[in-house]
């Protein structure tokens, strides 16, 4: 073999990642938007889509345009911008404490958010964007308490004192709505298994414009996360500020989970899931925008299975990513448990 | 282990340690009939506690304070009943899988039972609790089998993370069903609403007579075990060189817990934690000698729920919050707490 024959396939090795990393880039964006474009124009109420660019372009069609642009949108909008967020969130705290299990949802972070913007609504009757702050603040406060009693215990004693803080969250929300005594059980279900069906342009906006001020603070996690998979020694030793990079991880992790929550509550295992499946995909490496893509994926098709699974009511998002989820973390522990390295 | 120690410390020792689990004997005891009195004055119309014994010892039916006394008694009975299944069922799954972290809630067996009521309900319109027991008990049975088999497998067998995970796993996952069936039907939704969270009010005698001779079925298998989770405690191989048999006792025990907690659910709906805190905190007391830890866990469970039942009654007038509830939120950081306790290699 000659030299410059063995120069070409190194080359085209090391290039191999990174056409795949575009490819599967392309791909799940492509996917996304099929589903996103599935919730808009199908279900139980047809749109054409020269319809639907009509009624986008200001155009008023009678029935069609309150159920499209005042339900379907919306809610189509919200469960791509809250699944991107999950899938974020989880796929930063997975990476960073280096364990599949550390996902906001398994460690109580989302049920804190759910438990503060829940109190903020039925003790003060906060509405809109103070719900987002509210729920910032509780899945701070809950980030906080867990990383606070872990300490030196390593990541099963975090994620097991995280479960601990799931437990009680969760009394806590249904112990404020047991006090509110909200009658709509619709209501209930979203901030206990998380549901678009309440979507509105107010939530989608508060979330939208969240997003955009992060995005600059995402790219920059984005690139801390790649430099910490190193391992903290070797990424030290390359210059790298690791506790700054941690610390900044963690905040943009915690708003990642808490805004989407407060916008339709904690959507079960979405950010579970969605981290380890784009790592798998992509060849073993972590990677955020996947991680949001397929979070978004999950979501929308979770989404349209919710609705139109049974005809004539729309079951919460939640029920379906929490079936799909539990199946999944059951197999993750069979088979890291086979690997032996479980827990 | 901790526990390991522990026992050995207490053999030790046998005859000073004997004293003090009864005296606790007679002081949880005399705390049991104390709560059981409150439980039966306090509420949204308060009753002196010299009326409450004279409703038991001369009923008058019509004392219109003698018939709120009889009305709170169906609650307080069922208050005992599944305090003191929840607490001998979780003192004696931590023996069984000799795991800090067992309890029918984080287990997620509770689970497992509410789901199977709640499709037996959904699909054959099951409408009473006596009809709910069974599939109360197939629920639980099959989460138990499955969380514990999720966890042992691999070499490192069902270690606390592993069995908690699975247990969490398994909960959000019936979870999710059991909220599709609620969300399906509006009748079962409410019917289902007290129930889901765990509470107490509203129970009838017919109901407690329905569960009860399971659960004192449950009750005496279970307190048979305490020498077998004794020596389960020093390890299966010592166990088996002792003369017991690990597997068969462990099927009996499982047995006794799936009788206790499926009474437990089909009563009162998914009550967690309490099954956690009860056994921990007779350790600190009594030691572990499973012996005592067993009878004592059916005396003090019932305190702790009733207790937990009296507060919800009072802390938010004139409404009222479900028992289970309130045992999560004091039942969790007692969780916390064990796993900031126990070392790292032993979980």
């Amino acid at each position: 073999m000659s030299a410059v024959m063995t120069g070409t396939w190194v080359r085209q090795q090391r290039k191999a990642p990174r056409r795949r990393r575009t490819l599967l880039t392309a791909g799940l964006g492509l996917l996304v938007f099929a589903l996103l474009a599935v919730n808009i124009l199908l279900g139980s109420y047809t749109v054409t889509i020269p319809d639907f660019f009509a009624m986008l372009g200001g155009k008023t069609i009678p029935g069609a345009s309150f159920i499209v642009m005042e339900n379907k949108l919306p809610q189509a909008l919200l469960g791509l911008l809250a699944g991107a967020s999950f899938g974020m969130a989880g796929a930063i705290f997975q990476s960073m404490l280096r364990n599949p299990l550390a996902s906001p949802d398994v460690i109580g972070i989302s049920y804190g958010a759910s438990a503060t913007a829940v109190a903020a609504m039925v003790i003060f009757g906060v509405r809109g964007a103070g719900v987002s702050v509210a729920a910032i603040i509780g899945a701070l406060l809950v980030a906080l308490l867990i990383t606070g009693l872990a300490r030196g215990r390593g990541g099963t004693g975090l994620i097991l004192i995280g479960i601990g803080a799931a437990a009680f969250m969760q009394a806590a929300v249904t112990f404020l709505l047991s006090r509110a005594d909200i009658n709509n059980a619709q209501e209930v279900l979203v901030w206990l298994t998380g549901s678009l069906n309440s979507a509105n342009w107010e939530r989608v906006t508060i979330l939208a414009v969240a997003l955009v001020v992060l995005l600059p603070l995402i790219a920059g996690g984005s690139r801390d996360l790649r430099g910490l998979a190193l391992g903290d020694d070797t990424a030290a030793g390359l210059g790298f500020n690791v506790s700054r990079a941690r610390l900044l991880l963690t905040i943009l992790g915690v708003l990642l989970a808490a805004l989407p929550t407060a916008a339709a509550g904690p959507i079960s295992f979405v950010a579970f899931l969605s981290g380890p499946i784009a790592k798998r995909l992509n060849g073993g490496v972590a990677s955020l925008p996947l991680s949001a893509l397929v979070g978004a994926a999950i979501v929308l098709a979770g989404n349209f299975t919710a609705v139109n699974a049974i005809p004539g009511t729309s079951l919460p998002v939640g029920v379906v990513t929490g079936a799909l989820g539990a199946p999944f973390l059951l197999w993750l522990l069979i088979s890291s448990n086979r690997a032996n390295q479980g827990g | 282990m901790n526990s390991t120690l522990a026992l050995a410390k207490e053999s030790a020792t046998p005859i000073t340690a004997a004293r003090s689990p009864l005296v606790w004997l007679v002081v949880l005891s005399a705390a049991l009939v104390l709560v059981m009195l409150l439980s039966l004055a306090v509420g949204a119309r308060s009753i002196p506690l010299p009326t409450v014994v004279d409703a038991i010892m001369n009923f008058d039916a019509a004392n219109g304070d003698h018939a709120v006394v009889a009305s709170r008694m169906v609650r307080t009975m069922a208050g005992l009943v599944v305090g003191l299944s929840l607490g001998l069922a979780g003192t004696s799954m931590q023996g069984v899988a000799r795991n800090p972290l067992a309890d029918p809630g984080i287990l997620g067996i509770n689970a497992g039972a509410s789901l199977a009521v709640v499709a037996g309900i959904f699909f054959l319109g099951a409408a009473s609790v006596s009809s709910y027991l069974w599939f109360a008990f197939i629920g639980s049975a099959v989460a138990a089998v499955v969380v514990y088999l999720v966890a042992s497998l691999g070499r490192s067998g069902a270690t606390p993370v592993k069995l908690a995970l699975a247990g969490a796993a398994m909960a959000a996952g019936m979870g999710s069903l059991m909220s599709a069936m609620l969300v399906m039907s509006q009748s079962s939704l409410e019917l289902f609403r007290s129930w889901q969270v765990g509470a107490l009010a509203g129970k009838s005698w017919e109901s407690i007579g329905a569960v009860l001779p399971f659960v004192l079925l449950g009750a005496v298998i279970l307190l048979c075990t305490g020498r077998l989770l004794n020596t389960l405690a020093l390890g299966d191989d010592m166990a088996r060189g002792l003369g017991q048999r690990p597997g068969l006792g462990r099927a009996i025990s499982a047995l006794g817990i799936v009788l206790l907690c499926g009474s437990a659910t089909a009563l009162a709906g998914p009550i967690g934690f309490i099954g956690l805190v009860v056994p921990h905190l007779l350790r600190g007391l009594v030691g572990s000698d499973y012996r005592w830890l067993l009878p004592l866990s059916l005396i003090a469970a019932p305190v702790v729920l009733l207790l937990a039942d009296v507060v919800g009654r009072v802390i938010l007038l004139p409404g009222e919050v479900p028992a289970g509830i309130l045992a999560a939120m004091m039942g969790a950081p007692v969780f916390i707490a064990v796993v900031r306790r126990g070392k790292k290699a032993e979980l």
